[in-house]
């Protein structure tokens, strides 16, 4: 019993650490309708940020947040103003993906060359040292890292629905043209929202540096269940990604454990795929969202 | 007020107005008729800026218009309502009035405008928390309108206003848009459905494959033999 806790635990910890990379990724497909490839990579340039800025000004990680969470909004603002609007018009929209894809690489290979290929550790302050709650022994940074990613998912759905800049953002997905014509500047709010998905993703960074090496390519890694939570959730939901990504984590931690480490991506990919036949628009998604797919 | 001055404009290379002008002063109702494709959406997407004319130019008290941005146009005073109603589907009708209203200058009158506007449609007063997308048409179709209202625009454009609506429903549009008129809110309307319109309107133009053909006083072009006999089957 007090391992199955552990393992359920473990399971969670792991869910908030995809959702807190999953909600800027979802929040971006939702409203700009672009599936930014460089996600992942936005991710590694926020754990490098922190990195340098942790070891260079002797911080704690999280007080990099300060710094890198508008750095990552600033790089999210300019991807979409000088990458993505400018193909806005273009005959074939699968060209937005390819951009994406392109600054992905770009970015990987520019890590390459300003710190090789070689891991860099953050410093991590006690991060990594365990916390007992009742039968289970955690990591603080995971519980943080927990904590950040529901404070964040609530965060966002309050600024959506309850600001006036939050429901232009969710008038501008729901009908661009009638946006247009009540005044929404359609631009600014797709700028505005590739530079808040960016800064969640930013924020994550500095949260998952501590515990996590940052490499090159420690973005694939993390992205490509974000994809998955992203798409299980319902594409653009935000509840959705969350609790997709704590279903991933608990999938992930229970069959490592009872099926055997290595077949971990096989169940989570297995259950992925059974779900999405079930419910095609995933789980919180609703028939909106999945048109948006669909050609 | 509003001036639009020999406008050629379309979409890409497809020209769709020719050489088209027309004139709103305050206070009139003025209606533009055709057939379908003649330019009238054309006509109004250009003058909220949607569309840049290729060549001419729009001019709203005064100033040159045509090079604006939509947000821009609306921040004038001039807002469209939209063919086909086009509301927010999954917000509640408040929220959908509350866009309406989105523009500094209007969101600032918002709880005024919003009572005013709920005294136009008391059935709307009803349904302020329901999805815009669960009420009938003709319903939606009173938010489009109230929406347009909440920016307390000075010149109100409706595009196709009575568009797939039963016909006990297109009197009570025409009905809301002499309300709006006698407010003293300046309205442009394009219709297919030239009888009505014309009986609301003070002045009306022809639109016939993006050129204007006629101008005259509505009850003229009412006697007029050529709409008689086009649009009015008579």
């Amino acid at each position: 019993m007090q391992t199955f806790l552990q393992i359920i635990a473990n399971g969670l910890m792991l869910g908030g650490l995809f959702a807190i990379v999953a909600v800027g990724l979802t929040l971006i497909f939702g409203i700009v309708k672009v599936v930014n490839f460089a996600h992942g990579e936005f991710l590694m340039v926020g754990m490098y940020a922190t990195y340098l800025l942790t070891t260079g000004l002797g911080v704690h990680p999280y007080a990099t947040a300060i710094a890198v969470v508008p750095i990552l909004f600033v790089l999210g603002a300019l991807t979409q103003r000088f990458l993505i609007q400018p193909l806005m018009n273009a005959r074939d929209e699968h060209i937005q993906i390819f951009a994406t894809v392109g600054l992905s690489t770009a970015l990987i290979n520019l890590a390459l060359l300003l710190f090789g290929a070689d891991i860099a550790n953050t410093p991590n302050y006690q991060l990594r040292s365990q916390v007992e709650i009742g039968p289970v022994r955690l990591l603080q940074g995971q519980l943080w890292v927990f904590l950040a990613a529901i404070l964040l998912v609530t965060g966002l759905q309050l600024f959506l629905k309850r600001t006036n800049i939050g429901r232009a953002i969710r008038a501008t997905a729901q009908n661009r043209a009638a946006a247009r014509l009540m005044g929404i500047n359609d631009r600014f709010v797709y700028i505005l929202t590739f530079g808040i998905g960016a800064a969640c993703v930013g924020l994550g960074s500095a949260l998952i540096a501590p515990l996590y090496p940052s490499s090159p390519t420690i973005g694939t890694y993390f992205v490509l269940i974000a994809f998955v939570v992203v798409v299980l959730g319902g594409l653009g939901s935000i509840p959705g990604a969350f609790f997709g990504a704590l279903l991933i984590g608990l999938v992930d931690a229970l069959s490592g454990f009872y099926i055997g480490s290595d077949l971990r991506e096989a169940v989570v990919f297995g259950i992925f795929l059974v779900i999405l036949i079930l419910k095609p628009s995933g789980l919180f998604g609703t028939r909106m969202s999945l048109s948006h797919v669909s050609p | 007020m509003l001036e639009v001055r020999d406008v050629h404009s379309g979409y890409g290379s497809t020209v769709i107005l020719q050489d088209v002008s027309l004139r709103v002063d305050e206070g009139e109702v003025v209606t533009i008729v055709g057939a379908n494709g003649a330019g009238k959406t054309t006509t109004l997407r250009t003058i909220s800026g949607l569309v840049t004319p290729v060549a001419g130019s729009v001019h709203f008290d005064g100033e040159e218009i045509s090079k604006l941005q939509p947000h821009e146009v609306v921040d004038r005073g001039i807002t469209l309502i939209p063919e086909g109603r086009q509301l927010f589907p999954d917000m509640s009708v408040r929220e959908n009035l509350m866009m309406g209203a989105y523009r500094r200058a209007a969101r600032s009158a918002q709880a005024q405008t919003l009572e005013e506007v709920l005294d136009l449609f008391p059935r709307l007063g009803e349904r302020l928390e329901q999805h815009a997308s669960s009420l009938s048409g003709g319903e939606q179709q009173m938010v489009a309108i109230a929406r347009g209202m909440m920016a307390r625009p000075r010149l109100l454009m409706f595009d196709e206003p009575s568009l797939g609506l039963a016909p006990i429903i297109v009197e009570q549009v025409f009905d809301v848009i002499s309300k709006v008129a006698r407010t003293g809110t300046t309205v442009l309307i394009v219709e297919q459905n030239v009888f009505h319109t014309l009986k609301a309107a003070d002045r009306g133009y022809v639109l016939e494959n993006g050129e204007m053909v006629l101008d005259d006083a509505a009850d003229a072009l009412l006697r007029n033999d050529h709409v008689r006999q086009a649009y009015l089957g008579i």
